[in-house]
């Protein structure tokens, strides 16, 4: 329990220096969102003064954070200036297609990466090893923007999905069976340019950990037992080899978020992405601080749970 | 010594593959922001050995495109209009690697009548493939440069924290630990967010570069600190400074040369991520902008549906993109077998 704890406050920290480390920034950037207003004729440099005083914008840096914890203890994660209303609720709404987009992506990715990986440890140096090395070779070099463009171009040549936004104009009158097949068909570009992105990675890791682990003594012995391959492979090594792969899940979450930025922007499905693109054109700080925090939440609760699975997998963990 | 042969087999290759991007005024046969405003969208030629009398020319060459009358985008191909491909040609002046002024271009169409796009044109009937030539320029060297500043930070961090450990060490690895936390894209983007938007070309090439050697010191960093402590600790180390040798004897003498292979193989997997940092920032209209070439900026297009639907070739700049990251990953894994090995 000792160990969970400690991750817990590690993880609180990390974020209290993530946000700390974003206001530091925000302090020594040129320029905010009040001074393209005061390029705008239209707008008296009285109102500036007096809109930057209400959002207390003028003050020093360490009032501005304390304001900032403060709003975040009340669930409002800032103020955003372009959309004039807390950045809490905007961001939840975006959050959620984000989320659901990389969950999915996650599932699906180590769904395949699992079976490919083993497959590829146990026959290694055949021919199916080799055209598996090399295909996630190939799509290794594939960067997601790439992928999902061409993911797009695909689409819109063959007209086999809809092409960006997660659904349909008019979708709201139809039957909710038919809405979640809408969800599905709109979801299925953005998943796929990320399941491959993130695929490579992760069979290449399963592969190297399943194939430390398949010359182990134990395993052979339990081979002369006369326990069946798929039971040896999937009850047996599949737990010897599953701490550097928990690890790695909890970076995957990372590289996830990254990849869904991209896609999403690329694909206009209503994510953070898009919503941090826009706060950023339009210098909405606090928008984007609360973005970056919204995903760092994400990642760290992806890590802890990345350590809880170790402390149930690992009873090395649980005694020391 | 196969293990060799690849690593020196992948460096030829690369090293011509960067060549040719270095010498793109060369190689392309036109200048990149030159405009043919008559052949907007032109698609990408065909090279034809064969004729259509099926006579056939040791010379390739390619049939004039001419709009089809009361189009804007649809091209007929004129079968009786030839462009032989000359090597060698004069053409539009340019200075090889920035330096010597030359009109020589590889090849090109002799004299100036249609020109010839073999990977098409964009909007403003630029030449798709002189521009993939130039932009591999600013994205590469934006790759690379953002690569030795953050592996010069990394070094200096993580040699300062393994070297002197204690409270330096844990300073300096729980902000490095900060900056990993960051999903990084989400992290380019913060701090992309509170520069200024509007640069010129140039500033925003530095821009670009500074911000992701910013963003991206954290991981070099860490394992370089890995390597200094066990090398800190090694017999001869020791012995030095049992000798009364300096920090700074012992750093530059005994613990940076353990730090190479460590390097090298950081660089070789940093280079294609900031390349692609810089494409995906350049791309999202934040970084390089137009009319300067870059292979982000010249993907954007695609974000506009009209392109994404009839004009797929400009697509095609992606394939430089994708053979280079190959290239990179090839010798990054190259280099890390070899560190394996003469670490046994």
């Amino acid at each position: 329990m000792r160990y969970l704890f400690r991750r817990f406050l590690h993880a609180i920290f990390l974020l209290l220096g993530v946000s700390i480390l974003s206001f530091i920034f925000t302090a020594l950037a040129p320029g905010n969102y009040f001074d393209e207003m005061r390029l705008n004729p239209q707008i008296s440099p009285d109102t500036v003064t007096a809109l930057r005083a209400h959002y207390g914008v003028d003050r020093p840096i360490v009032v501005r954070y304390a304001r900032w914890l403060s709003s975040v203890a009340h669930g409002d994660l800032g103020f955003s200036f372009a959309y004039n209303s807390p950045a809490a609720p905007l961001l939840w709404a975006r959050a959620w297609n984000t989320l659901l987009l990389t969950f999915t992506a996650t599932l699906i990715s180590w769904l395949i990466a699992l079976p490919l990986g083993i497959w590829s440890a146990e026959r290694k140096g055949r021919v199916s090893d080799v055209a598996i090395t090399s295909a996630t070779g190939l799509l290794l070099a594939m960067p997601d923007l790439l992928l999902a463009l061409g993911l797009l171009i695909l689409a819109v040549r063959t007209g086999w999905f809809p092409t960006g936004g997660m659904v349909s104009v008019g979708s709201e009158s139809l039957s909710w069976f038919s809405r979640i097949r809408d969800l599905i068909l709109h979801m299925a570009l953005p998943v796929t340019a990320l399941v491959l992105s993130t695929l490579p990675l992760l069979v290449r890791h399963v592969r190297s950990a399943m194939s430390e682990v398949l010359g182990a003594g134990f395993l052979r012995a339990a081979q002369a037992h006369g326990i069946p391959r798929r039971t040896i492979l999937y009850r047996y090594a599949l737990p010897a080899a599953a701490h550097p792969l928990i690890s790695l899940f909890g970076f995957s979450i990372g590289a996830l978020l990254s990849g869904s930025l991209i896609v999403e922007v690329v694909m206009s499905w209503p994510g953070l992405g898009p919503l941090l693109l826009e706060a950023i054109l339009a210098r909405d700080l606090y928008l984007v601080i609360g973005g970056v925090m919204l995903s760092t939440i994400f990642l760290v609760t992806g890590n802890f749970i990345a350590d809880l699975l170790l402390y149930w997998a690992d009873p090395r963990i649980r005694t020391s | 010594m196969n293990a060799r042969r690849k690593l020196v087999l992948l460096l030829t290759l690369l090293g011509a593959a960067h060549l040719v991007i270095a010498c793109a005024g060369f190689c392309a046969p036109y200048d990149p922001t030159a405009q043919d405003r008559d052949r907007p969208y032109a698609p990408p030629m065909r090279v034809h050995w064969i004729d259509s009398n099926a006579k056939f020319h040791a010379r390739p060459f390619v049939y004039a495109q001419q709009l089809r009358e009361g189009s804007f985008d649809e091209y007929v191909s004129d079968t009786s209009h030839p462009i032989p491909l000359n090597f060698f040609v004069s053409g539009a002046p340019y200075k090889l690697i920035g330096l010597i002024p030359m009109r020589v271009h590889f090849f090109g169409a002799e004299g100036d009548g249609a020109p010839i796009f073999i990977f098409g044109s964009d909007a403003y009937g630029r030449d798709l493939f002189s521009r993939m030539l130039y932009g591999g320029q600013i994205s590469l060297l934006a790759g690379l440069l953002a690569t030795a500043l953050a592996l010069s930070c990394g070094l200096l961090i993580g040699a300062l924290a393994g070297f002197f450990g204690g409270r330096t060490d844990d300073i300096l690895m729980r902000v490095a630990e900060l900056f990993l936390a960051l999903p990084w894209l989400y992290l380019l983007f913060a701090i992309r967010a509170f520069l200024p938007l509007a640069v010129s070309p140039l500033q925003a090439f530095f821009l670009v570069v500074v911000l992701i050697g910013t963003v991206g010191w954290a991981r070099p960093a860490r394992l370089i600190r890995g390597v200094v402590l066990s090398a800190k600790e090694r017999d001869y180390v020791r012995a030095a400074r049992g000798f009364g040798a300096t920090n700074i004897y012992l750093l530059r003498r005994h613990i940076f040369p353990q730090t190479w292979s460590v390097v090298l193989t950081q660089a070789a997997i940093l280079v294609p991520q900031y390349v692609l940092a810089e494409v995906t920032l350049s791309f999202l209209g934040l970084g390089v902008p137009e009319p300067a070439p870059s292979w982000g900026n010249i993907l954007s297009s695609l974000q506009q549906y009209s392109v994404l639907s009839s004009y797929w070739w400009m697509f095609l700049p992606s394939v430089a993109i994708v053979c280079f990251f190959l290239g990179y990953l090839a010798l990054a894994s190259a280099l890390q077998d070899a560190a394996d090995k003469s670490k046994i």
